[in-house]
């Protein structure tokens, strides 16, 4: 995993709640045995006015004009906005995949799905909780005709908006080390692997049944 | 040591280390299917690792396998590499595999519990969010990424941050012809899709232990869909009684010890929630969701809300958002709702129990004629063949549905079983979201009784009153 580097971007308002992942990425694209290639099919049944299939070529494809992923004010976005339970549904990391594979590195919103939120971090993307005030306010903004720009400082764990306002935000300090360091958590896990085998070795007297 | 609760018990006995407030939890048991493992094991690969204990894994194909023509294997190249993929790898890094045309094979969630490889007082994952169907066993089960698959399978632990515990009673006893399947709608129409999210969620009330063992299943399976990182059920007689003999389980005095053990596997009274929720089990009616998220639901003497006299505006435009999609109307009364298709199967309700409930109901009655298609998918080859044996399928098949091969098949609609745009269905599965059946389709979740109702009677119909 690339390392989080801070970065300015460009905010892309998807304005719903309960966003799943079905729409993040829809089930077809799901048969894909590899972990790359997802992003011109991220949110395909919004963004396209005809049905996606795998394999297939997307740039001919009718849009659907009225989806902010293809408003050009938002060309290029790297940051999403959006409503409360993002990533609600199905487990399927290909939802991170796909938005990572666009290009988003930042989603703000009111609340995650908790299997989603943890499946970011795993592919680099900083998942930010805000107030409903807040993302209220982002919205107003990002709506505007001129998009909406954010510098995101992972260190420092603040959001700086262009007219200076300054929004502090939460991360856990393992993730935000993990993704400084764009560390593999395999190989975090495996320095304790003599304690994962002490563990096993009480659980084995303790509980036989299942070492049988 | 103060009273514990039932997740409590669970973590303490799981937690390998403590770093901060994270901690290095062991995984008992995971279960693998061909959707969400195969970057997995080509993470294994890359890095040269080696699954540790191989033998704490089970796989299985299931959303992509053909639920007819099984014999002529899988048409669609790219599903057929996927499943393919999964038995590679399996034979490559030693892991059991029920493969296609093993009898054994079938829903990942019928198939462990079924197998005797779910089993009380563990930890269990499976990429998979309704891996949560197996917390009915008193058994820590999550969903997690493919990602976390991959930790899994190389190091047996994930780093995990303990949830906030709920406790939701049904209290009293529910009425005659009230399924599991009512009883966790009508908590998820009373707690909504986030209610739960931060939290693991134990099921109690007498409601609750008067279920059986499948009906557990049912309530855990969507603990998922109320938000909550996993459900819960206590461990009693039943739970015990479910597991001995099972092909996985252990057996003679192993069994005894393990079953003194699995009886500790419930909350201590006094054991203190974060937050706790009553419902009053005689309340619950039969329960049919109207919209595109499975909150949005009302008993079937109900009507369609009216966004316009909601107070949050928000909660009112995603109502009118998901009235256009399903191409119903405000105050249209539940039961004129009218499906063109019926789909009894998915891992939540899809076991021998289900498919008794709806055959009972199916007994001596036509699917209607204005129903284009009623199916009958069981979970596992396990399930098809009691079924069989039972004359089930007979009685099905009179009635005019259709008697299929196990898989997830129209839950996802990821193989060729799926609703065309526009297509309203009567479902037994868990997810009513947009595409969810097929794009553009239109989904309604209900209990297996329910939906046969439903599809003799043309309409939504109170099972009860058939
Ligand atoms: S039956 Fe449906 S919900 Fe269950 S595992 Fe299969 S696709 Fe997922």
């Amino acid at each position: 995993m690339q390392p989080f580097a801070n970065f300015t971007g460009v905010v892309c308002p998807l304005d719903r709640s309960n966003v799943d992942t079905d729409a993040i990425i829809p089930k077809q694209f799901l048969k894909s045995i590899q972990r790359s290639g997802f992003g011109p099919n991220l949110f395909d049944e919004w963004r396209y006015l005809d049905t996606g299939e795998p394999g297939r070529d997307n740039s001919g494809r009718p849009l659907n004009q009225g989806f902010v992923l293809n408003d050009p004010r938002y060309a290029g976005a790297s940051i999403l906005l959006t409503r409360a339970n993002f990533g609600c549904g199905s487990s399927r990391e290909h939802a991170p995949w796909a938005l990572a594979d666009y290009g988003f590195k930042v989603i703000l919103a009111e609340s995650y799905a908790d299997i989603f939120f943890n499946n970011c971090f795993e592919n680099g993307i900083l998942p930010l909780v805000l107030d409903p005030e807040v993302i209220d306010r982002l919205f107003a903004q990002a709506g505007g005709p001129d998009a909406l720009r954010i510098a995101v400082d992972l260190e420092g764990q603040a959001l700086t908006l262009g007219n200076g306002e300054v929004i502090p935000f939460e991360v856990h300090p393992y993730r935000k080390h993990c993704l400084q360091h764009g560390l593999d958590e395999i190989g975090q896990t495996l320095q304790h692997v003599e304690a994962i085998a002490a563990y096993e070795e009480r659980r084995r007297q303790q509980a036989p049944w299942l070492f049988a | 040591m103060g009273a514990a609760t039932l997740y409590d018990k669970l973590w303490d006995e799981h937690v390998v280390r403590y770093q901060g407030d994270t901690a290095l939890l062991y995984i008992d048991r995971q279960l693998i299917h061909e959707v969400t493992s195969p970057q997995a094991f080509e993470g294994l690969r890359i890095h040269g690792r080696q699954p540790r204990r191989p033998e704490a894994n089970l796989a299985v194909p299931d959303h992509n396998v053909p639920t007819t023509r099984r014999a002529a294997g899988i048409l669609d190249p790219v599903a057929r590499l996927q499943v393919e993929t999964l038995e590679r790898n399996c034979a490559e890094f030693g892991i059991t595999l029920f493969g296609m045309g093993d009898p054994r094979q079938g829903i990942v969630h019928v198939i462990g519990p079924e197998a005797g490889f779910t089993l009380p007082g563990t930890t269990m994952v499976c990429g998979d969010s309704h891996t949560s169907t197996h917390g009915a066993f008193g058994a820590l089960a999550f969903g997690i990424g493919t990602s976390e698959v991959e930790h899994v399978l190389a190091t047996r632990c994930l780093v995990q941050r303990k949830s906030k515990s709920m406790l939701i009673s049904v209290d009293g006893a529910v009425g005659p012809g009230i399924t599991a399947k009512d009883l966790v709608l009508a908590i998820i129409g009373e707690i909504g899709t986030a209610g739960g999210t931060g939290y693991v969620i134990e099921f109690g009330g007498a409601a609750i232990r008067a279920l059986s063992m499948e009906g557990r299943m049912t309530v855990c399976n969507m603990a998922i869909e109320a938000g909550a990182r996993a459900g819960l059920i206590a461990v009693d007689e039943k739970t015990i009684d479910y597991v001995r003999g099972r092909p996985y389980a252990p057996r003679g005095e192993l069994f005894e010890r393990a079953a003194a053990h699995w009886r500790t596997f419930h909350s201590d009274p006094g054991a203190v929630f974060d937050r706790t929720v009553h419902l009053d089990g005689g309340s619950i009616k039969p329960q049919v969701t109207w919209g595109t998220s499975p909150e949005m639901v009302a008993p079937i003497d109900g009507r369609i809300p009216n966004p316009e006299s909601m107070g949050d505006p928000g909660r009112a435009e995603g109502v009118r958002r998901a009235l256009a999609y399903m191409g119903l109307t405000a105050g249209t009364r539940i039961s004129d709702i009218r499906p063109d298709k019926v789909f009894i199967g998915s891992c939540t309700n899809s076991r021998i129990e289900d498919l008794r409930a709806a055959a009972a109901v199916a007994k001596g009655r036509k699917v209607a004629d204005s129903i284009k298609l009623a199916m009958v998918v069981p979970g596992s080859g396990p399930v098809k063949e009691q079924a069989e044996a039972e004359g089930l399928d007979a009685i099905f098949r009179e009635a005019g549905f259709e008697w299929r091969e196990p898989g997830c098949s129209m839950c996802l609609a990821m193989n060729a079983d799926r609703l065309e745009p526009g297509e309203r269905c009567a479902s037994t599965s868990n997810r009513n979201f947009e595409g969810r059946q097929g794009y553009g389709g239109r989904t309604h979740l209900v209990s297996p009784a329910m939906a046969v109702a439903a599809a003799v009677a043309g309409h939504f119909v109170d099972v009860r009153d058939l």
